[in-house]
C-alpha cells in the first residue's frame, strides 16, 4: 500500500504563499505586493489556539520526504511538476520496497520493508521542491569557507588515524553508536525512516519530541525569558530559545557541542526554524543555517510536516543496541581465525 | 498495673489508627493546598522538578555504606537515608528476596542504569537528576535529564500498551486536583534503585501526583507486581520545584559515557 496523498491546490498554493511570506521579514524589508496580493487572494489559514492562547501546533508530525537538501545537478527548476514528482516516488517506491533475498548480509541486518519503516508504506510530506535549500536560489549549499576546508580535512585525516570501522565501537558513525541519528538537528532533517515528532505546548514552553532516540527539544518561550545557557554548556542537540511572531513560532537554537557536524558545520552554528500551521494537517517547516565558520553566506531550506495519527513509541535504541555489540564480537573472531589460519603448519 | 494496661491498649489502639492512616489511600492525606490554575483550570504541575532524598541509592532505610569502586572513595560512597516505602520494608515474595540480594552483590554488573539504560517508572523519578512536566490537555510530557529519558502520559484515547518498554505505557486522568497516572507494558529490565531492588515485567505502577505547596509535589506511588511481591506496596515523597531563575533541563546523552564500559574489551588488541 503506497500513501499518495496528494495535496490540494489550494494548500499547496497557502504553503507557497506562506514561503513568499517568510521571506520577507527574514530580509527585513516590509511586505512585499506578491506576498499581499497572495495573501489576499488566498485568506491564509489560522491555526487554532491552545487555552494559554499560543498557535496549537500539538500532535504528531513527519517530514519524510524523497526531496534531497541539496538540488540535483541535472535540474534546473525549483519545482518539479505533478507528473514528475510522481514518477519520482515510483521509482523510489518500486526500489524501497524490494524484498531482501534471504540469507543475504542484507536480509540479516533486517529489511525495512518487513517493518513498514520504508518510506513507501509510511505517511510522506509531498513536496514539489527539487531541493528542500530555497536560498541560495540554485538549491545547492554556500561555498564552504577556507576556515571549512581546513576543518573538513583535519576530519578526515583523524578519521584515517583512527582506524577501521569494526576496530572500535567509537569508530562507527553516531547512530550506529546510538548516540544520535544524524538527521535529528536541529534543524530536524528527515532520517531516512522514523522521522516523527511530537510536539507537545505548555505555558512559556514548546517540546519537541523526535521518535528517533527518544530525543525531546525543550523549548523555552521568551516570555520565560531566559538567555541560552553560559558557552561552556554545550549540547548535541544545542540549546533551543523560542518565540512567537504572529502565528510562526522561531527557535534559534545555538551552543552546539560540534560533534555531530551538519555537512561540515562548526560548533558555531546557529540554527533558526521557524514553523508555521499552513493547513490543519500541515506544518510548514524552514529554517536558516548561519555558521560563518563554514558557509561563506547563511543557507535556508524548507520542507512541509504532515500531521500524522500518532502516538509515537518507545525507540530504546542504545539499550537494543544488540548490533553493534555482535558486529565487533565478529571482526575480533575473524582476526581470531585469520590468524589460526595464518599459522597453521603446512601452509606457505 | 491496671493503669499500665489501659495506656498499652490506648497505645496500641493509636498505633493501629497510626497504620490505617498510612494504609488508607492517598487521597486522605491529600494537603490542602490549592494549586494555580492552568490555562485549562487543571492544577498547574508544569515546571522542573527533583526530589532531594536517598530513594536514588535504596528505597529502603539503610545506614550510610562505602562505594562499591575503591578507587572513587567518597565520591559514590551512599549517604543513609530513612527509606521512602510505606511501612519500611518491601514485601518480596522469599525467592525474589534472594534475587534482589544477588542483585545487590552484582551492582556493578546488574544495575541498568550504570549502563546508561533508560530508568524507567518511578525510578526516573528520584534520581539526582531534574524532570520537566509539560502538561497539556491531551498529553503531559516527563522529560528526565538523565539520558534524555521521556515519558507521555495519555490524558485521553488510554489504549493497552502495544509492546513492552522500559518506561512503559502511561494513561493519566485527574482524580480532583491529583493527577493519576497509571503504567503498564514494562519489559521488566529495570530496577528500583541502586540497591537491587527489581519487579518482573508484570510491573503495574500507579502514581499521584499533587500539588502540596507553590515549590513542591506530593509524589505517591503504588507498586503492584504479583510476580516479585506478596502484596501491593507504597512510596511516598516530595518533589522540589528548582527555582533557579535559569533552572533548565540540560543534557546528560550517557551513552558516549559507558561506550568503553560495554564495548571497551571488543576493541581491535594494538598490533602486537
Amino acid at each position: 500500500m503506497h500513501h499518495r496523498s496528494f495535496a490540494s491546490a489550494r494548500i499547496l498554493a497557502a504553503m507557497m504563499a506562506v514561503g513568499f511570506m517568510t521571506i520577507a521579514p527574514v530580509a527585513g524589508q516590509g511586505p512585499s505586493a506578491a506576498a499581499s496580493a497572495a495573501q489576499a487572494a488566498e485568506q491564509p489559514y489560522t491555526a487554532p489556539r491552545t487555552p494559554d492562547g499560543q498557535p496549537d501546533l500539538q500532535g504528531f508530525w513527519t517530514n519524510q520526504t524523497y526531496t534531497r537538501l541539496e538540488r540535483p545537478d541535472s535540474v534546473t527548476t525549483p519545482f518539479y511538476t505533478e507528473e514528475e514528482v510522481a514518477a519520482i516516488e515510483g521509482r523510489a517506491a518500486t526500489r524501497e520496497s524490494a524484498q531482501t533475498e534471504p540469507g543475504t548480509i542484507p536480509d540479516v541486518h533486517y529489511d525495512f520493508t518487513q517493518f513498514g519503516l520504508d518510506r513507501s508504506q509510511s505517511t510522506f510530506a509531498r513536496n514539489l521542491r527539487t531541493s528542500l535549500i530555497v536560498d541560495p536560489p540554485n538549491g545547492k549549499l554556500p561555498p564552504v569557507t577556507a576556515e571549512g576546508q581546513r576543518r573538513a580535512a583535519e576530519v578526515a585525516a583523524a578519521r584515517e588515524r583512527r582506524g577501521g570501522r569494526w576496530d572500535a565501537a567509537e569508530n562507527n558513525q553516531l547512530d550506529d553508536r546510538c548516540i544520535m541519528m544524524a538527521g535529528v538537528g536541529p534543524p530536524m532533517l528527515n532520517t531516512g525512516y522514523n522521522s516523527t515528532y511530537q510536539i507537545v505546548q505548555a505555558p512559556g514552553y514548546v517540546m519537541i519530541l523526535v521518535e528517533m532516540i527518544h530525543d525531546a527539544r525543550v523549548i523555552p518561550l521568551s516570555a520565560v525569558g531566559r538567555e541560552p545557557p553560559p558557552e561552556a554548556v554545550r549540547h548535541w542537540l544545542g540549546a533551543s530559545r523560542g518565540r512567537w511572531e504572529g502565528e510562526t513560532l522561531v527557535v534559534e537554537t545555538t551552543n552546539f557541542n560540534g560533534k555531530n557536524p551538519l555537512r561540515g558545520s562548526s560548533d558555531k552554528m546557529r540554527v533558526i526554524e521557524r514553523f508555521t500551521r499552513v493547513a490543519e494537517d500541515t506544518i510548514m517547516y524552514r529554517f536558516t543555517v548561519e555558521d560563518e565558520a563554514t558557509w561563506e553566506t547563511p543557507w535556508t531550506a524548507e520542507m512541509p510536516m504532515r500531521q500524522i495519527g500518532g502516538p509515537i513509541f518507545e525507540h530504546a535504541c542504545h539499550e537494543g543496541n544488540y548490533g553493534l555489540y555482535n558486529t565487533l564480537v565478529g571482526a575480533r573472531l575473524e582476526e581470531q581465525q585469520a590468524a589460526e589460519e595464518a599459522a597453521r603448519p603446512g601452509r606457505d | 498495673m491496671r493503669t499500665r494496661y489501659v495506656l498499652l491498649t490506648i497505645a496500641a489502639a493509636v498505633a493501629a489508627a497510626g497504620l490505617l492512616l498510612v494504609v488508607t489511600p492517598a487521597t486522605a492525606q491529600a494537603p490542602a493546598y490549592r494549586a494555580p490554575r492552568a490555562p485549562d483550570g487543571r492544577p498547574d504541575l508544569n515546571g522542573i522538578w527533583q526530589a532531594l532524598n536517598t530513594a536514588h541509592w535504596d528505597i529502603e532505610p539503610h545506614a550510610a555504606g562505602p562505594s562499591v569502586v575503591r578507587e572513587l572513595g567518597t565520591l559514590s560512597a551512599v549517604p543513609g537515608g530513612l527509606g521512602v516505602v510505606d511501612g519500611d520494608v518491601i514485601p518480596y515474595r522469599p525467592e525474589a528476596l534472594a534475587a534482589r540480594d544477588e542483585n545487590r552483590a552484582n551492582l556493578l554488573r546488574r544495575d541498568p542504569v550504570i549502563k546508561c539504560y533508560l530508568p524507567g517508572v518511578p525510578r526516573g523519578m528520584y534520581m539526582p537528576f531534574p524532570f520537566q512536566i509539560i502538561q497539556s490537555q491531551q498529553h503531559i510530557m516527563i522529560v528526565h535529564e538523565y539520558a534524555g529519558a521521556v515519558r507521555t502520559i495519555y490524558m485521553d484515547n488510554h489504549t493497552e500498551a502495544p509492546a513492552d518498554s522500559w518506561m512503559g505505557w502511561s494513561n493519566g486522568h485527574w482524580d480532583g486536583d491529583t493527577l493519576v497516572v497509571d503504567t503498564t507494558g514494562f519489559n521488566g529490565m529495570t530496577w528500583f534503585d541502586r540497591a537491587g531492588n527489581f519487579h518482573s515485567d508484570a510491573l503495574h505502577v500507579v502514581e499521584r501526583i499533587t500539588a502540596r505547596s507553590p515549590e513542591t509535589l506530593l509524589y505517591e506511588v503504588t507498586i503492584e507486581d504479583p510476580n516479585v511481591f506478596t502484596r501491593p506496596w507504597q512510596m511516598s515523597m516530595p518533589l522540589y520545584r528548582r527555582v533557579e531563575e535559569n533552572a533548565q533541563i540540560l543534557e546528560f546523552r550517557c551513552v558516549e559515557f559507558v561506550e568503553d564500559l560495554i564495548y571497551g574489551h571488543l576493541r581491535k588488541p594494538a598490533s602486537q
